[in-house]
């Protein structure tokens, strides 16, 4: 194979695929990525589009389906070696402190005590936590916590550094802060990392840090684009570049409004794709509906939605979602629009607006599917577990949870169906019980 | 004590009432009893066990030999648990026998093993060491299987975040089962072990003094004294033997259960500060030695200097693991060996049991009858105060702090050591032994639930409690509509525990040598008690597979059901 001297890894043709039941479900698909020496690639993509998985392929943590990752030139057979995580959640160990979590690292690479310690005090040094040796992980603030795990990942002197989602945990300043210290030390070449992988989901933040951003989709994962950024470090957020940029990766993940049987997708049991509801609330979106009507034109650029209304990314891209899915807004190349309908459902009055949601979400399959089982079911009603089942069929367990979690939310606020928790049973509501038209 | 939930398999395999892998187990435990029983055959014909000096200077001794039995046996049941734990938490394959086996394990009556494996290793072995030996399973066999419960499910509820980074940090076998495992399963592991201790200090009393047929054996010790002392009716040295056997119990608790808890609380998951850690003087005292710190730093570095060797000479391997099994010739070999070894002394065992008369047959079922009847009697009975004085020490910190200290103690005395006392003052009430019965089984199980409900109650949230005020609730729908639904899951929980606990009493409540005389009543433990004493191994075998299939499918049928609810409708979470 024909590999540069300074390519680092190599991601080949890597599948994963689930099996539940007689079921497969594709969470990631024929993903092809190199990483070579100096680079600090991000990996970005909606939650539920297999980064993480794939960061954990990467890693030797986890084995592909199919396909192989290549780590200077030989394929990985486990865990990587060179590599090492640093954890969204930060996977500290609780008993041990600031400390002892550092070395234990090294330990665990038999490195000898002396050295032991001082390597572990001058990383600890140079994430700032001196002074905080002797604490243990619950007496520090959550961008503490994550200075340690930065720590403890740069202690043992890895070529990869593998990040995983490493500020969503923290909150706003905390992260901010972090991140500028990460690309400090990253930039000014003090740490013998050879190279950054970083996964997230936040559009802004992988503008702000990576030289190049593989973007993922869902459903299923796979890539859609690669993005070079050649911005220079320290890249000014409010430079219209900067903007340029990421707008550019919003039109990429929000994608265009299809037509609307494309976009419907069929139901659940007929051929052609399911399509998902996406998992946010209405009140949410009624929100972002208002926030459109303000605005001139009722248009908006996406990524200022998420600046103004300071939510993140990936809430952002589910909202567009739904508005588009129930046809009350466009979308197109990073732009949102109200249509008329988004418009009136805006301005309508409680009880209106309930209507509105109604007469939309009955035109999704989904949606259709579950009136008509109920309508045929006995007294109206059906067990919460038969409708999980049926469901099953078409998504993964978990998946099919949410499915049926979001059906029954917007269904109780359409006045469409009810739902009794203690008897687990799902109710058809009185105005509902005539067949539904044709379509 | 809400940790006992430990003790419950899963959910997933909760839905099922009876697998295969049950039957295996049960013929497995039947083909092991029957070949117990074939070398028994061979015990020595007459034995006559050592003096029992009911003497109070002997006292100290006794109660450091008794110590000794439970220290061997809790170490073997550690072990034990360790090995076992981690066998059926990492082998996907082992995990389908291992399970169902600890499952069924813990439903069988200890005691009706006993007579067996002491007279099969009284012919294999001399006399007093059979004796000390059988006398050592018999308390592992009591304290293993909880504990061992309890590691298996720290192991598999560890973070996954937490596995994936000791694997990224390339931690060896050694430091992950140092610094991840035991630190993660050490709260549950030092809880289940007190109550181990707890269940291990009941069968003490019912292990060093056992006669089967014409053979006495006994072995000095706490348990054996107790007995002794009740079979003469000597109250003084009764009153003796109970004061040595709570002294040894409290300061047990107090020099290394309360420490351990207080040491423990480190290893708390969760990230903030817990509000009341628990606490121990004892603890304190010996954290602030400078003598031990010293030796501590010692330890540390030589710990330190064992993990560096571990590290380097067995580093991890981390490699893929095949996710596919593939049967083996060798496992098939031996699960054939397995499965003719286990048919044939099933085979024989069951012939044993085709020969027994129709009549004792009958006894039999009359026996189970009998006793359900007792055990759902005790628990009601221990439900009826256990509840409102429950409550009432969960609730209120100032009767907590009276109570709570006289409960322990009182709930840390093995209700064996008791029987004795407590049948001086019922024996002769209205009903005789059939009715103080349901007494000495309420005496061991009451205290499962107390504790239960104490946790229980303390668990209610204080805004619901606020809630019920406002809303200016009367007593009694206070009760039925925050307290009880609050409470219902700990009471389950508290419930089987307790269940479990009454069946294996009833071997020792139903029939009793006291004041040299054998009191008996009709049941299923009086039955087990009486084929023990007389060696009818027949009707042992089958009385002990009855109570073994009774109380796994009350188990199923009645608790399981109960506790499903709970977990689904009654959470305060």
């Amino acid at each position: 194979m024909d590999t540069k001297p300074n390519t680092l890894l190599e991601v080949r043709h890597v599948h994963q695929i689930y099996t539940s039941g007689s079921r497969k479900f594709t969470a990631v698909q024929d993903v092809n990525i190199t990483l070579q020496e100096g680079e600090f690639v991000a990996l970005l993509g909606p939650s539920g589009c297999g980064k993480s998985t794939l960061l954990r392929i990467i890693t030797g943590l986890q084995k592909p389906s199919e396909g192989e990752v290549l780590y200077r030139g030989s394929k990985l057979q486990g865990v990587n070696p060179y590599a090492t995580i640093v954890f969204q959640t930060f996977a500290l160990f609780p008993w041990l402190t600031v400390y002892q979590n550092v070395e234990l690292a090294l330990k665990a690479r038999g490195v000898a005590p002396n050295l032991r310690s001082s390597r572990a005090i001058d990383l600890i040094d140079r994430v700032g936590l001196d002074g905080f040796e002797n604490a243990y992980p619950r007496e520090l603030s959550g961008g503490m916590r994550q200075k340690v795990g930065f720590a403890r990942a740069m202690a043992v002197e890895p070529e990869l550094l593998c990040l995983d989602e490493p500020f969503s945990a923290l909150d706003v300043l905390s992260a901010e802060a972090l991140r500028g210290e990460l690309l400090e030390l990253w930039t000014s070449g003090n740490i013998p990392t050879k190279a950054i992988l970083m996964v997230s989901h936040n559009i802004e933040e992988v503008v702000f840090m990576a030289d190049r951003i593989v973007v993922m989709d869902k459903e299923p994962g796979r890539v859609i684009a690669e993005l070079k950024i050649n911005l220079p470090h320290p890249r000014q957020r409010q430079s219209d570049s900067f903007r340029a940029l990421v707008d550019e990766v919003y039109g990429l993940l929000a994608g265009q409004t299809q037509p609307e049987s494309a976009e419907l997708g069929s139901e659940p049991g007929q051929p052609g794709f399911t399509r998902r509801l996406p998992n946010t609330t209405i009140s949410d979106l009624a929100g972002l509906l208002e926030y459109l009507a303000d605005k001139p034109n009722n248009e908006a650029d996406i990524y200022r939605i998420s600046e103004e209304l300071s939510l993140d990314s990936d809430q952002v891209l589910r909202l567009t979602e739904m508005s588009e899915l129930l046809g009350f807004a466009t979308v197109a190349k990073g732009d949102i629009k109200l249509t008329p309908l988004g418009e009136t459902f805006a301005e309508a009055s409680i009880l209106a607006r309930k209507e509105i949601f109604a007469t939309r979400i009955r035109r999704l399959p989904l949606v259709r599917w579950l009136l008509r089982m109920l309508q045929r079911a006995d007294k109206h009603a059906l067990e919460l577990d038969v409708v999980k089942m049926a469901l099953e069929l078409e998504f993964p367990p978990e998946e099919a949870e949410k499915q049926l979690d979001t059906l029954i939310n917007w269904g109780r606020y359409a006045e469409i169906l009810s739902y009794d928790d203690s008897e687990e049973k799902i109710y058809l509501e009185y105005s509902s019980e005539k067949e539904p038209a044709a379509v | 004590m809400g940790l006992l939930q430990n003790i419950l398999p899963p959910k997933e395999r909760m839905s099922r009432i009876f697998t295969w892998g049950d039957a295996v187990v049960l013929l497995l435990i039947t083909a092991l009893f029957y070949a117990g029983v074939r070398v028994a055959f061979n015990a020595p014909a007459e034995i006559q066990g050592p003096a029992i000096v009911l003497k109070p200077q002997v006292l100290p001794w006794y109660a450091l030999l008794s110590l000794g039995r439970m220290a061997a046996a809790y170490l073997l049941s550690l072990l034990f648990t360790l090995f076992y734990g981690r066998a059926a938490a990492y082998n996907l394959r082992a995990e389908k026998v291992l399970l169902p086996l600890l499952d069924v394990l813990q439903s069988v009556p200890i005691l009706s093993f006993l007579p067996v494996v002491l007279l099969s290793l009284s012919a294999v072995l001399p006399q007093r060491v059979a004796a000390e030996l059988a006398s050592i399973v018999l308390i592992f066999t009591s304290q293993a299987w909880n504990m061992t419960f309890g590691w298996y499910q720290s192991l598999t509820t560890i973070p996954k975040e937490l596995r994936e980074a000791s694997a990224i940090f390339r931690l060896n076998n050694w430091l992950r089962f140092k610094q991840l495992e035991l630190p993660f399963g050490m709260i549950s592991l030092i809880w289940n072990s007190m109550m181990s201790w707890a269940g291990g200090w009941f069968f003490v009393m019912a292990a060093e003094i056992f006669t089967v047929g014409s053979r006495d054996f006994r072995l000095p010790g706490l348990g054996a004294f107790l007995r002794q002392a009740s079979i003469e009716g000597n109250l003084s040295a009764i009153g003796w033997g109970l004061l040595a056997l709570v002294t040894v119990i409290i300061a047990l608790d107090q020099l290394i259960w309360r420490p351990l808890l207080a040491w423990s609380d480190r290893f708390k998951l969760e990230m903030v500060e817990s509000d009341q850690p628990p606490t121990s003087w004892f603890y304190d005292l010996v954290n602030d030695s400078r003598l031990l710190s010293h030796i501590r730093e010692y330890f540390a570095r030589l710990f330190d200097r064992l993990d560096l060797y571990l590290v380097r000479k067995y580093p991890m391997k981390g490699i893929f693991q095949e996710t596919e099994f593939k049967t083996r010739w060798t496992d098939w070999a031996l699960l054939s060996m397995g499965i003719i070894l286990i048919g044939y002394g099933g085979l024989l065992a069951f012939h044993m049991l085709v020969n027994l008369p129709l009549a004792q047959w009958w006894g039999i079922i009359m026996g189970v009858l009998a006793t359900l009847l007792r055990v759902f009697t005790s628990l009601a009975i221990a439900l009826a105060w256990t509840i409102p004085v429950g409550v009432a020490i969960g609730t209120n910190r100032r009767v907590a702090a009276v109570i709570q200290p006289i409960v322990q103690i009182a709930a840390s005395i093995p209700a064996t050591a008791i029987f004795p006392v407590f049948l001086l003052l019922v024996i002769n009430l209205v009903g005789g032994l059939n009715i103080a019965a349901i007494f000495l089984m309420l005496m061991g199980t009451q205290w499962y639930l107390l504790f239960n409900i104490i946790a229980g109650a303390s668990a209610i949230p204080q805004d619901l409690k606020y809630t019920a005020a406002l809303l200016g609730l009367k007593k009694w729908s206070r009760w039925r509509t925050l307290i009880l639904p609050a409470l219902f899951p700990y009471i389950i929980t508290g419930a089987i525990t307790a269940s479990g606990g009454a069946w294996n009493a009833s071997i020792v409540a139903e029939y009793i040598d006291f004041g040299g005389k054998t009191l008996t009543t009709t049941g299923l433990g009086a039955t087990i008690a009486k084929a023990t004493a007389l060696g009818n191994y027949p009707l042992l075998l089958a009385s002990t597979l009855s109570m073994v299939f009774t109380v796994v499918m009350i188990n199923r049928l009645v608790w399981r059901r109960l506790y499903r609810v709970a977990e689904e409708k009654y959470r305060l979470e």
